[in-house]
């Protein structure tokens, strides 16, 4: 270093400033057994959710001699879905984008009317999650009791209670990976191929891959994955407004928070104090350990724990429950302003998202019901586009395809139009006693014939439009355009 | 890890983070290690080559690589592929085999396999001469338009495809063959253009103001109508062609049929049979057939 250079003296730095770290440990949340209205519908949520995860694929539902016989199945070596009446198949996956869409707008109207309602009931993260701390809650006891546990030197007995949780965890957690796989095949073989240790691969890979997802996401990682690793916290916090009922502190009841007794002695002086008594008890059953007195908060998974919690401690201090509710901010200013709270169920958005949610309803419904069980589809041979045949004729050859998705077998008879003087003829057809061509497409399948259609009369350079009809013996037609190709 | 060098270099003093001990102009290097799930992810992936080249082969050497501990081989791997797919098809291949040509296109299970199959074959093996669609170029046969030199039922197609057509190395292969009638003197030039007349005449083109018609008809008669036949309806037993259709193997224009009268010849085409199976060849025949030809 040069020493004649003159240095400034370094400015002064706040170092904790510039280094401070950005990583913030995960603080390990013990959530408080409690009970009351949420915490019961939270159960009967629960069981439902889980009942039909597991137990759906086993359900039965008799489609024919030549159809799988499972309600919901998503057939990948066949590619077909089913799905009770509905049969599905890949060109149809346009009913899927419908109800991914659907699915988006009611999670937006749930939004709309009160809050996190899919993060605090449906979600499988908060399912999962709840029956995983059900299971530890039942082994380890409850909060203060995890909590002395954790902080005590190791045991026999604790060592014994954490194998025992988390092979119940494991347990689970295997059960939801082994639910899954069988919807993709035909469970009551599916599960005895599992047991002979005869099913395939892709089977126990599926299986191990939910099992280790499920153990970790609802086991170890719990809120961190709505704190973190979710989206629809952040998007959720941009479509809320603020008439949407969300879990809320009312603090003009709340506030001053003051001990009971203390309480008690401004009230007796004629002071104001709050109904709040700071027992913290809504902090201790948040199942992501937020501070629900803090206000809005992204943590806050709606699920209502904390409201159960909190309507046990007014009933027994002898105040009206409901100090936390789902209520919105506007009631909050509106009875600290002395005036009656609204409740505005009805606004452009909720209407808005119920209309959409019904239009396209009706149109996937309308779709679905106006299917056709037949199809054709044609392709015109792209080498040569035509032929002159040894008599002078023009011949263009096409591939037409026909689709049966019925479960019996269908006899199409074929006819084109559009070329004048067209003669047909069908290479991979049959005959009937008249002579006639008749294409049979088995039950549930597409048979592809190769069609020529030849015309003496000579055509405009060019292509003609053409059009081919395939009717069934019933007189169900079905057309497909295509073009006739002349020199 | 980083504890030991912390105390052997230098500590900035702006950051209290140690440095390298490199030093240019002043300016000194911030010691900031790789992050240790980095570097053990890196030390894996080191491990895992010298796993690799045990278990496969992986080092070139003059002739060949080292084997792998394994014994896995791309080339083994593609056999057994190639040998599930034939025993796959084996089922239906053993169907073509036991069922008659016109059974087979009336059978839309056998016919939608064996056009399959034929396709397959033909792209290989036929579409450098008759091009993709079959739809042939000059000399080389269009095999849409109806119009076969050597017959265009299942069967004749089969035996075509077989023994080929002028390939001296099979004894059933169609070996006639068109004379040279200019080239050996056999026919004097103004004989072969009233011929080439005559021979427009039969399927409707114009023929010149000058044209001789009746000498052309006699040439004909002469030297012509042996093969193919008096009416110039070709005789597939020759390889003749029908000379009143709308195809034409070489042009039609003028010049173009008086070069075949003075050259003669015709082309060639290899005896399949020697190459391909009995079964791809039955599979071949139907496609060739239903591509719109077929008689």
């Amino acid at each position: 270093m040069n020493a004649s250079l003159k240095i400034a003296p370094a400015p002064v730095h706040d170092e904790a400033e510039d280094f401070a770290s950005l990583y913030e440990a995960a603080q390990k949340v013990y959530p408080q057994r409690v009970s009351g209205f949420f915490r019961r519908l939270k159960w009967i949520i629960l069981v439902l959710a889980l009942g039909v995860y597991y137990l759906l694929p086993f359900v039965r539902w008799h489609r024919g001699a030549n159809e799988p016989s499972q309600a919901v199945l998503v057939d990948f070596g066949h590619r077909r879905f089913y799905f009770f009446f509905i049969e599905l198949w890949p060109q149809e996956v346009y009913f899927f984008t419908g109800l991914l869409i659907l699915a988006a707008l009611t999670l937006f109207l749930m939004n709309a009317v009160a809050g996190r309602v899919w993060c605090g009931y449906l979600c499988p993260q908060t399912v999962w999650t709840d029956l995983f701390l059900a299971v530890e809650r039942w082994i380890e006891g409850d909060r203060r009791e995890r909590m002395r546990k954790d902080s005590s030197p190791m045991t026999l007995r604790r060592a014994g209670e954490k194998a025992a949780k988390h092979a119940i965890w494991l347990l689970i957690a295997w059960w939801t990976g082994g639910a899954w796989v069988l919807y993709f095949a035909d469970a009551p073989t599916l599960v005895a191929q599992l047991a002979a240790f005869q099913a395939p691969f892709v089977a126990y890979a599926a299986i191990g891959v939910l099992t280790a997802t499920t153990y970790a996401l609802a086991g170890h990682l719990r809120e961190q994955v709505c704190l973190y690793m979710c989206p629809w916290p952040r998007i959720q916090a941009a479509l809320t407004d603020e008439n949407a009922l969300n879990v809320t502190y009312r603090v003009d009841r709340g506030e001053p928070r003051n001990s009971m007794k203390k309480a008690a002695l401004l009230r007796q002086a004629s002071e104001k104090s709050g109904d709040c008594i700071d027992c913290l008890q809504c902090v201790a059953v948040c199942p992501t350990g937020v501070d629900i007195r803090d206000g809005a908060n992204l943590g806050c998974i709606q699920c209502g724990l904390c409201i159960d919690a909190c309507d046990a401690v007014m009933k027994k201090i002898g105040r009206a429950p409901r100090l936390i509710a789902y209520d919105t901010d506007i009631n909050i200013k509106r009875r600290q302003a002395g005036l009656a709270p609204i409740y505005r169920l009805i606004r452009p958005r909720t209407v808005l998202y119920a209309a959409l949610i019904a239009l396209i309803g009706a149109v996937m419904l309308y779709a679905l019901l106006g299917r056709d069980y037949f199809g054709i589809a044609v392709i015109h041979d792209r080498n040569p586009l035509y032929v002159r045949t040894a008599s002078g004729a023009i011949r263009n050859a096409y591939a037409v395809r026909l689709t049966n998705k019925k479960s019996e077998t269908e006899r199409f008879r074929l006819a084109v139009s559009g070329v004048p003087g067209a003669s047909m003829e069908i290479f991979g057809g049959e005959r009937d006693s008249s002579g006639a061509d008749v294409i049979e497409v088995g039950p549930d399948k597409t048979q592809e014939v190769r069609v020529l259609v030849s015309t003496a009369i000579a055509q405009p350079s060019g292509s003609i439009p053409v059009s081919f009809v395939a009717r069934t013996e019933d007189g169900v037609a079905e057309v497909a355009a295509d073009h006739f190709w002349s020199p | 890890m980083t504890d030991g060098t912390e105390h052997q270099h230098k500590v900035d003093p702006y950051t209290g983070k140690a440095t390298t001990g490199h030093e240019w102009d002043g300016i000194a290097e911030l010691n900031t290690p790789l992050p240790r799930w980095w570097l053990w992810s890196f030390y894996a992936t080191i491990a895992w080559a010298f796993l690799y080249w045990i278990a496969y082969p992986a080092w070139p050497l003059i002739s060949g690589a080292t084997d792998g501990v394994l014994g896995w081989h791309s080339r083994a791997a593609i056999a057994q592929d190639v040998a599930d797919l034939v025993s796959l098809r084996d089922p239906m291949n053993a169907k073509l085999a036991a069922s008659s040509l016109k059974d087979i296109e009336n059978t839309p299970e056998l016919f939608s396999f064996a056009r399959a199959e034929g396709a397959a074959a033909f792209a290989n093996n036929c579409a450098p001469c008759h091009g993709a669609g079959g739809q042939g170029s000059k000399g080389y046969p269009n095999l849409n338009a109806g119009r076969w030199l050597w017959g265009g039922t299942l069967e004749q197609i089969q035996a075509t495809i077989t023994h080929g057509a002028r390939w001296d190395a099979d004894p059933e292969t169609h070996s006639s063959l068109m004379p040279s009638f200019g080239r050996d003197n056999m026919l004097k030039p103004d004989e072969i253009v009233a011929a080439a007349n005559y021979v427009r005449s039969l399927s409707g083109l114009p023929t010149d103001p000058d044209a001789n018609l009746a000498k052309g008809k006699q040439v004909f008669a002469d030297n012509c109508a042996a093969c193919h036949g008096p009416e110039g309806k070709g005789n597939l037993e020759l390889g003749a062609p029908n000379l009143t259709t709308k195809v034409w193997l070489y042009g039609s224009d003028r010049a173009a049929i008086i070069n075949r009268i003075n050259n003669g010849g015709g082309g060639v085409m290899p005896a399949w049979g020697a190459k391909l199976s009995p079964v791809t060849i039955k599979a071949l025949a139907v496609y060739v057939h239903s591509l719109g030809g077929g008689q």
